[in-house]
C-alpha cells in the first residue's frame, strides 16, 4: 500500500484519575501519601516523577505495579485496570524496585532464573544469559550475589525487571548509591531501553539524570505539583534568555535592545548580555544586527539553560510562598 | 504449579545453602532416633531376661495396652517406648518451624519480598511454595528417623512382641500421618507468624511456643492421664486435619500484601 499515509495511534500506557493514597496508622490517625494524581504516560515515553522523599513516587510506583491498592480514584496500567486486573497488571510490567532485594546465597543466574520462571519465561536459559551477556554480567553468572559489587547487585536487578520483556517498566531510584561509573552504565542501558521503544516511568533524585533521559518529568510532594517535559518547565518557570557574549560591553546596546518588540528584560553582567525574550528564533537576529552595527564583537551566543536543580527547587518552594501570600 | 515448585527451589537453594542450618535438620532427628534407642538398650541390660519380669511392675493403664500374650519386661519397654512416639512426632513439627518463621519476614527484612510479590505469583502459591519447602524436608527425615529407629530394634535385640507393637497402627497412624499434619500446622502457624512480624527474632521465638502443646501431651502420657491408642490417633488425626483445614485458610486470607510491604511496627 505505497504512498498511503501511516497512521500511528498514540498509545496511553498509564493513566491515573484522582489516585490517592491514604495509609491508616492508628485509629483515626491517616497519612496521606499521595492525593488526587492524574496523569497520563504514552507509549515509548521516559517519564521521570520527582519529590523530596516522603513525596509518594515509591507508593505511586507501588499502587501502579498493584503491589498496594488506592484509597481512592482509578488507574490503568497497560491497558489493565489497577485493582481489578492485578495479576496482567503483574505479568505485563517490568519494576525495578528501590532496593535490589536480591537472594544473596545464590548465584546471579539462579537469581534470574527465579524470577524468569516466576514471569513464566518460555525459554529461561536463552533469556537468563541474554541480559547476562546485555549487562555485562556474564563471567559472573555462577558467583554468589552477595559477592556483587552495588553497581553489580543493580545491573543484576534491572536484568530480573527485563526477564519477561515487559513494555512497561518501572524503575525506582536506579542510580542511588551508585558510583559514577556505575551509574552511567546503568543511564546507558536505560537510554538503550528507550531505543528500544520500551516505556519508562523512572522515580529519582537525581535531577541531571531526569533532565538527560526523561521526556517529561512530574514533580510531587503528595499532590502532583507540575508535569511537562524539562525544556517547557525551564520556560515556564525562568522564561526565555539568551546570553550574548560580548568583547567589550557598551551601556546604550542594552537600552537599544530593550526597545525591540518580544524583549522582556536586559541585563548586563560582566562582559554578557543577558536579554529574556518571548521568541528568541524572531528575536535573535534583530539583537545581533544592532549590536554588530553598534561596533560590538560578538564571541558567541546561547540560550540560557537553567540546570533542573532550580525548576526543581523553584517548583517546591511554590506552594511554600503561595501559603505566605494567602 | 510452576510457582510453587520455583518457590521450593529457591527456599531449598538457600537454606541448604547454609550448612549449620542442614547441621541442625540432621542432628535433631538423630537424637531423637537414638534416645529411645539407648533406652531400650538400657532396660535390656538392666532387666537381663524381660521375658521374666513381672506384670506387677507395669502401669495399670498400660497392661491393656500390651494385651496377654507379652511378659512385663516388654510392657515395661513399651511403656517407656510409648513416651518417645511424641517425640517423632515431634520431629517434623521442630525442623521446619525456624526455616517457615523465617520466611515472610526475613524475604522482608532481605528486601526481596516486593520483587516476589510485583511478579504474577498468586499468594495461594507463594504460602504453598514455602509451606511444602519447610514441611517437606522435615516430614520426610522424620520418616527417615523412624525408619532408622525401626532398624535399630532387632540389633539391640528387641523381643518381636515390642517390635510388633512399634510397627502397630497406633505407631504408624502417628508417624505417617499424625506428624506430617503436625508439620503442616507447625509450618502454616510459623509462616502466619511470619508474616504478622517485623523481626525474623521474633517470629522464631513466638513460633517455638508451638512446643507447649506438644510437650503437654506428652507429660499427660507420662503421667498417665492418657494413653495413646488407635482410637486416640484416630481422632487426633481427625482433630488435626481440621485445624489444619482452618490454619491454611486462616494464613492466606490473613495475608495481606500490602500491610506486610508497608507496616514496621
Amino acid at each position: 500500500m505505497a504512498g498511503e499515509p501511516v497512521y500511528y495511534k498514540e498509545v496511553t500506557m498509564i493513566e491515573t484519575e484522582n489516585l490517592t493514597k491514604v495509609f491508616k496508622i492508628k485509629k483515626g490517625e491517616d497519612i496521606p501519601a499521595v492525593v488526587g494524581l492524574t496523569l497520563s504516560v504514552t507509549e515509548g515515553e521516559v517519564f521521570g516523577f520527582l519529590g523530596p522523599n516522603g513525596a509518594g513516587k515509591t507508593t505511586t510506583v507501588r499502587m501502579l505495579t498493584s503491589l498496594i491498592g488506592a484509597t481512592s480514584g482509578s488507574a490503568r496500567v497497560n491497558g489493565f485496570v489497577v485493582g481489578e486486573e492485578d495479576q496482567e497488571i503483574r505479568r505485563s510490567v517490568g519494576i525495578l524496585t528501590e532496593s535490589p532485594g536480591l537472594y544473596e546465597r545464590l548465584s546471579a543466574s539462579k537469581n534470574l532464573e527465579i524470577y524468569a520462571n516466576l514471569y513464566d519465561v518460555d525459554d529461561v536459559d536463552k533469556q537468563v544469559g541474554k541480559y547476562l551477556q546485555m549487562l555485562g554480567l556474564w563471567s559472573r553468572r555462577d558467583d554468589l550475589v552477595g559477592s556483587f559489587s552495588k553497581g553489580m547487585r543493580q545491573k543484576l536487578s534491572i536484568a530480573r525487571s527485563l526477564l519477561h520483556e515487559p513494555r512497561l517498566l518501572f524503575l525506582d531510584e536506579p542510580t542511588s548509591n551508585l558510583d559514577p561509573e556505575s551509574a552511567r552504565l546503568v543511564r546507558l542501558f536505560i537510554e538503550d531501553l528507550r531505543s528500544q521503544g520500551r516505556t519508562i516511568f523512572m522515580c529519582t533524585h537525581n535531577l541531571n539524570e531526569a533532565d538527560q533521559l526523561c521526556d517529561r518529568i512530574g514533580i510531587i510532594r503528595t499532590q502532583l505539583i507540575t508535569v511537562d517535559t524539562p525544556t517547557n518547565l525551564r520556560r515556564k518557570i525562568f522564561g526565555r534568555k539568551v546570553v550574548f557574549h560580548l568583547r567589550e560591553i557598551n551601556p546604550g546596546w542594552s537600552s537599544l535592545i530593550s526597545s525591540l518588540a518580544g524583549v522582556q528584560e536586559v541585563e548586563c553582567v560582566d562582559q554578557k548580555l543577558v536579554v529574556a525574550l518571548e521568541d528568541p528564533e524572531m528575536t535573535n537576529p534583530q539583537i545581533i544586527r544592532i549590536l554588530v552595527e553598534g561596533g560590538a564583537d560578538v564571541q558567541f551566543v546561547g540560550e540560557l539553560r537553567h540546570p533542573l536543580e532550580d525548576i526543581y527547587l523553584q517548583t517546591m518552594r511554590e506552594p511554600e510562598r503561595k501559603a505566605e501570600n494567602l | 504449579m510452576n510457582h510453587i515448585l520455583t518457590i521450593i527451589d529457591k527456599e531449598w537453594a538457600e537454606v541448604f545453602k547454609n550448612k549449620m542450618v542442614l547441621f541442625t535438620m540432621i542432628f535433631l532427628p538423630l537424637t531423637f532416633t537414638a534416645l529411645p534407642l539407648v533406652m531400650l538398650f538400657i532396660t535390656n541390660q538392666a532387666m537381663g531376661d524381660i521375658t521374666s519380669t513381672s506384670m506387677a511392675d507395669v502401669p495399670v493403664e498400660f497392661l491393656a495396652v500390651c494385651g496377654s500374650n507379652m511378659t512385663g519386661g516388654e510392657c515395661m519397654q513399651i511403656y517407656i517406648i510409648n513416651q518417645f512416639l511424641l517425640l517423632f512426632m515431634m520431629v517434623p513439627v521442630i525442623i521446619p518451624v525456624t526455616i517457615a518463621a523465617y520466611s515472610i519476614v526475613g524475604e522482608k527484612t532481605t528486601h526481596s519480598l516486593e520483587p516476589l510479590l510485583a511478579t504474577p505469583l498468586t499468594t495461594t502459591e507463594l504460602l504453598a511454595g514455602k509451606c511444602l519447602a519447610a514441611g517437606l524436608p522435615a516430614i520426610i527425615v522424620g520418616w527417615i528417623s523412624f525408619g532408622l529407629f525401626l532398624l535399630g530394634l532387632p540389633i539391640l535385640g528387641v523381643s518381636r512382641a515390642v517390635i510388633s507393637y512399634i510397627i502397630s497402627p497406633t505407631w504408624l497412624l502417628a508417624i505417617l500421618i499424625g506428624g506430617p499434619l503436625m508439620a503442616v500446622a507447625s509450618v502454616n502457624f510459623a509462616i502466619y507468624i511470619s508474616s504478622r512480624v517485623s523481626d525474623p527474632r521474633v517470629a522464631e521465638q513466638i513460633s517455638a511456643l508451638l512446643i507447649v502443646p506438644i510437650l503437654g501431651l506428652m507429660f499427660a502420657q507420662i503421667a498417665g492421664v492418657i494413653v495413646v491408642n488407635v482410637i486416640v490417633m484416630l481422632s487426633f488425626i481427625g482433630g488435626m486435619i481440621l485445624f489444619d483445614i482452618g490454619m491454611i485458610y486462616l494464613g492466606a486470607t490473613i495475608f495481606q500484601r500490602e500491610t506486610i510491604l508497608t507496616r514496621w511496627k
